[in-house]
């Protein structure tokens, strides 16, 4: 099935284009690089292709704020700001790969839309923590903005936190403001060898309740099994928080440091998520970190395969099937479940988002409504009923 | 005063009784339901005292299902809710309406849960912010957000105004600490945002939605934070500049040389000399900018980017600075700064605090501009500034006996906001809207960014009925707000494929 495609070139033709569709009942779906095009239930919707909306517009690196085009790539962004020694905090990343596509698509509006944030998540908050404003065009055919471009700011309600996660259903972001922030100087990563999950979880939380101010923590049951934290920041400082994890984890082992490409390769199996390359579909859990075992166990049974990020508070997960068990087995955990990657037959059926009270339900959907009556960005992804109230 | 608030509903005021009747049969027994006039004084204004209103009843309720059917029962009768935290807020954002029942918070005061493990605590709204930290501190644990009202307002006051503190460079503000919420919809259906004991929400970011939004979307019945473990040493430097343009220099390339302090403030002189008269924190008095700079972490880390903050201040002509070396002298630094609103109500009969927030690069033309304010409005101004974030309290020196000179401050202080929004900058940084920058909101947001907002509303509270005349300038009804503009019928590109 291929999906039409309209590019407009400026905010005037996508005010247009979107005012056009909602007078006619038209859908569109919103893309910036489609790294993410395979997550949600198969559409028809026309392609709102962003791609004009990208570029540079303004960099100070000593106020900590970058303001870009929404669909400036994420590597051309992560390139720049790691020239004056900073990051994006929340550590985004791309998701083509995981669906054997090739890295460099992802733009920076597809990582908010999406709520994209890796490891340091755990650390230094998500997306939604790191964006502070943006301009857009709303299923009304409006252009608008929300927040503002300064770090600090509480002047009326703060929409950028719902366009992060929004999944391109309220606005067509244009341009975006986050927040940057000085990458550490210096990492380490240390790992503990062989410990069973319940164990790594016990070790991952109290080095978080330690003041080594760990950076992330994630554990790959393997072979090899282990339990990787990391330290950032400042070298004298690094040597001083890793002598207190030595305390702090004496009786879960020996904590061994790995050289730089080691570090490396293994947080990037943690966004390429190499460990579980099967065909099977993929799930991504959101959990507290001491129920994680809980929902390993209950999946566990029924042959998942698995890996622990965020000191146990997300896990990606792997399984046949058994949809219904995997949100049952989140749930019990007062965690939920997101259907990540699977076969179009599936997708079809389960959806993507792991579905609320009835209550949140009913308040997302009349705040979605808020920013598009007509249902304009409303395609049938998410596989809730297009409700017009 | 200009403020007009909403015109009180006489229908409402004239069935006062029966309201009061309806609300004791929900919120039974001493304390549930106030009437007495001279009672409801207590509740007439909040932080931002310039304004005053005795509310038409008080009511305090102690249960989530007690909140529900008094929003439920107030739904059903078109009677108007203000909710109340502990009334610090400093935008009058608890400011009472003549016809609107205050719902105060202040027995909501318990701390429900708390999980090491997992690093959080679940508290009910009323807790005081410190109580938040005094109920974990015993662990090694603190909750990060610190405003300086801390040892009275409520922790569901910091969730509506979003407050933050002098660590919330490095620590965020509340937004970035609050994991979930209970929440009673003005129908009084009972919801729960966020991911509760999950980093993130399966759905849209209601919660952060909701965070920073007034009181005007629902009242908040319980409140999970994250907790995090106490740093192991926190150190200051105390650092005196010639110059208001040193001074920023030096905050500038501290934090573009990868450094973000747990708090880096700056006082101007009148700042400075009203703090040292009133506390003898030992500052120096012949500087025209002083920075506070404070590292945590562990001590390694400290001695570490103490020694490289004083390279930089050096290189920006520092004239003066000191590290502390105790915890006392640490403090000692801090108490000029945490004092300088009292300080300056020393030297002035009264004073009156803004909150804007600017790109910090616009800092030196700002003080420029706020200086020559000063003359035109003929009033003084003393600042102190959250120098890591940008975010100015420039505080309005006045005398509220002086015929006219309220008026001439709400002046001044809305120039200086003004020209916050123009260098790039925002109204309000931590204190909110309430009602004071409520007709400035469209100096920085056009009548269509405003509406998108005003749709939100509409999403939570169809009626307005909660918190209204607080944060918009006019209050649209929302099947006006819903009206689609039309387009013309003409195909804009007809070469497109239709859908
Ligand atoms: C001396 C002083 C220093 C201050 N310093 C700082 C500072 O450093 N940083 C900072 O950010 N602020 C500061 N403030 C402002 C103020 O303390 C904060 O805004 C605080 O969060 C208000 O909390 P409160 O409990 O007093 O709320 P209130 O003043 O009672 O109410 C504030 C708003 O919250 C709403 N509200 C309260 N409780 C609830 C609830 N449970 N559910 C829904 N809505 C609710 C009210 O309707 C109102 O709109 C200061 C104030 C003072 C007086």
């Amino acid at each position: 099935m291929t999906q039409a495609r309209i590019r407009p070139s400026s905010v005037d033709e996508l005010i247009e284009i979107i005012a056009d569709a909602a007078a006619g009942g038209g859908k569109l779906e919103i893309v910036g690089g489609c790294s993410k095009a395979d997550i949600g239930a198969p559409r028809e919707a026309a392609l709102l292709d962003m791609s004009a909306f990208a570029g540079i517009v303004d960099y100070d690196p000593a106020e900590l704020v970058l303001t870009v085009g929404a669909a400036t790539p994420l590597s051309e962004i992560q390139a720049l700001v790691a020239q004056s020694g900073q990051m994006l905090a929340f550590d985004p990343f791309d998701h083509g790969p995981l669906f054997g596509k090739p890295a460099g698509a992802a733009t920076l509006g597809g990582v908010i839309g999406a709520g994209v944030s890796g490891s340091a998540r755990l650390s230094r908050g998500a997306a939604r923590d790191h964006l502070l404003g943006f301009q857009g065009v709303s299923g009304r055919g409006e252009a608008f903005v929300g927040g503002a471009k300064v770090v600090k700011n509480v002047t009326g309600y703060d929409l950028p936190k719902i366009m992060t996660g929004s999944w391109g259903r309220m606005v067509a972001l244009t341009e975006v403001t986050v927040k940057v922030l000085p990458r550490g100087r210096e990492s380490l990563t240390l790992v503990l060898d062989g410990l069973d999950p319940i164990r790594a979880q016990a070790a991952m939380a109290r080095a978080m309740g330690s003041q080594a101010d760990v950076a992330a923590a994630a554990h790959l049951p393997g072979p090899p099994t282990l339990t990787a934290l990391r330290l950032d920041g400042f070298g004298p400082s690094i040597a001083a928080r890793r002598a207190m994890l030595d305390l702090t984890l004496a009786e879960a082992g020996a904590l061994r440091a790995l050289s730089g490409g080691e570090a490396d390769a293994l947080w990037n199996s943690l966004r390429t998520l190499d460990p579980l390359a099967d065909s099977r579909p993929l799930w991504r859990i959101n959990t507290a970190p001491s129920q994680a075992n809980a929902v390993i166990a209950a999946l566990e049974m029924l042959d998942a395969r698995w890996l622990m990020d965020w000191a146990g508070g997300l896990i990606w997960l792997t399984l046949d099937g058994n949809a219904a068990a995997i949100r049952a087995a989140a749930a019990a955990a007062g965690g939920h479940a997101t259907l990540v990657r699977a076969p179009e037959a599936l997708r079809a059926t389960v959806p993507a988002l792991h579905p609320q009270s009835p209550g949140v339900m009913a308040l997302e959907s009349r705040v979605r409504r808020a920013f598009d009556p007509a249902g304009v960005f409303e395609t049938g992804r998410f596989l809730d009923a297009p409700d017009a109230d | 005063m200009s403020l007009k608030m909403p015109p009180p509903d006489q229908a409402v005021l004239a069935r006062r009784g029966e309201i009061a009747a309806a609300l004791r049969a929900i919120v039974p027994g001493d304390g549930g339901v106030i009437d007495d006039a001279k009672a409801l004084r207590v509740y007439e204004s909040d932080g931002l005292t310039a304004y005053r209103q005795p509310p038409m009843l008080v009511t305090l309720p102690q249960t989530t299902d007690q909140v529900s059917r008094v929003l439920k029962w107030c739904h059903a009768n078109n009677v108007k809710i203000v909710p109340r935290g502990s009334g610090t807020s400093l935008s009058g954002g608890a400011l009472p309406l003549e016809d609107a029942v205050l719902l105060g918070m202040a027995r909501f005061n318990k701390v429900l849960h708390i999980d090491y493990e997992d690093r959080l605590a679940v508290v009910q709204p009323g807790v005081t912010n410190l109580g938040v930290t005094k109920a974990v501190e015993g662990a090694g644990f603190y909750y990060a957000p610190d405003p300086s009202s801390q040892i009275a307002c409520s922790i569901g006051g910091n969730v509506a105004e979003n407050s933050g503190g002098v660590h919330c460079l490095k620590y965020g503000l509340t937004t970035n600490n609050v994991l979930g919420i209970e929440m009673v919809l003005m129908d009084g259906e009972i919801v729960r945002l966020g991911g509760g004991r999950a980093l993130d929400p399966a759905g849209l970011d209601l919660l952060g939605l909701v965070v920073g939004s007034e009181g005007l979307l629902g009242v908040v019945t319980e409140v999970t934070v994250r907790i995090l473990p106490k740093p192991e040493t926190a150190r200051a430097v105390l650092i005196g500049f010639p110059t208001v343009e040193s001074a920023g220099q030096c905050v500038a390339e501290v934090i573009a040389s990868g450094i973000i302090p747990a708090g880096m403030e700056m006082m101007d002189r009148p700042a400075i000399h009203a703090a040292e008269a009133f506390v003898r924190a030992g500052y120096p008095l012949d500087v025209e900018a002083l920075l506070i700079v404070e590292l945590d972490g562990p001590s390694a880390e400290c001695d570490h980017l103490i020694g490289e903050v004083e390279a930089i201040a050096n290189q920006n002509g520092a004239m003066s600075c000191r590290v502390s070396t105790t915890e006392a002298e640490r403090l000692a630094f801090w108490a000029g700064r945490k004092a300088a609103f009292p300080a300056v109500g020393r030297i002035s009969p009264d004073y009156y605090c803004m909150d804007g927030t600017i790109p910090r690069r616009r800092l030196p033309e700002v003080l420029r501009r706020m200086e020559e304010l000063s003359q035109t409005h003929g009033l003084r101004v003393a600042n102190v500034f959250h120098a890591g974030d940008g975010n100015l309290h420039p505080l309005i020196l006045y005398d509220a006996n002086q015929p006219g000179q309220l008026d001439r401050a709400e002046a001044f202080g809305s120039d200086i906001l003004k020209l916050c929004v123009e260098v790039g900058g925002v109204l309000t940084g931590e204190h909110g809207v309430g009602v004071e920058k409520r007709d400035l909101m469209p100096v920085m947001f056009t009548e269509t960014d405003l509406a998108h907002q005003q749709r939100v509303k509409c999403a939570f509270d169809p009626q307005l009925l909660l918190n209204p005349g607080k944060v918009f300038p006019t209050l649209h009804r929302c099947a006006e707000l819903g009206r689609m503009h039309i387009h013309n019928g003409k195909v804009p590109f007809p070469d497109l494929p239709r859908f």
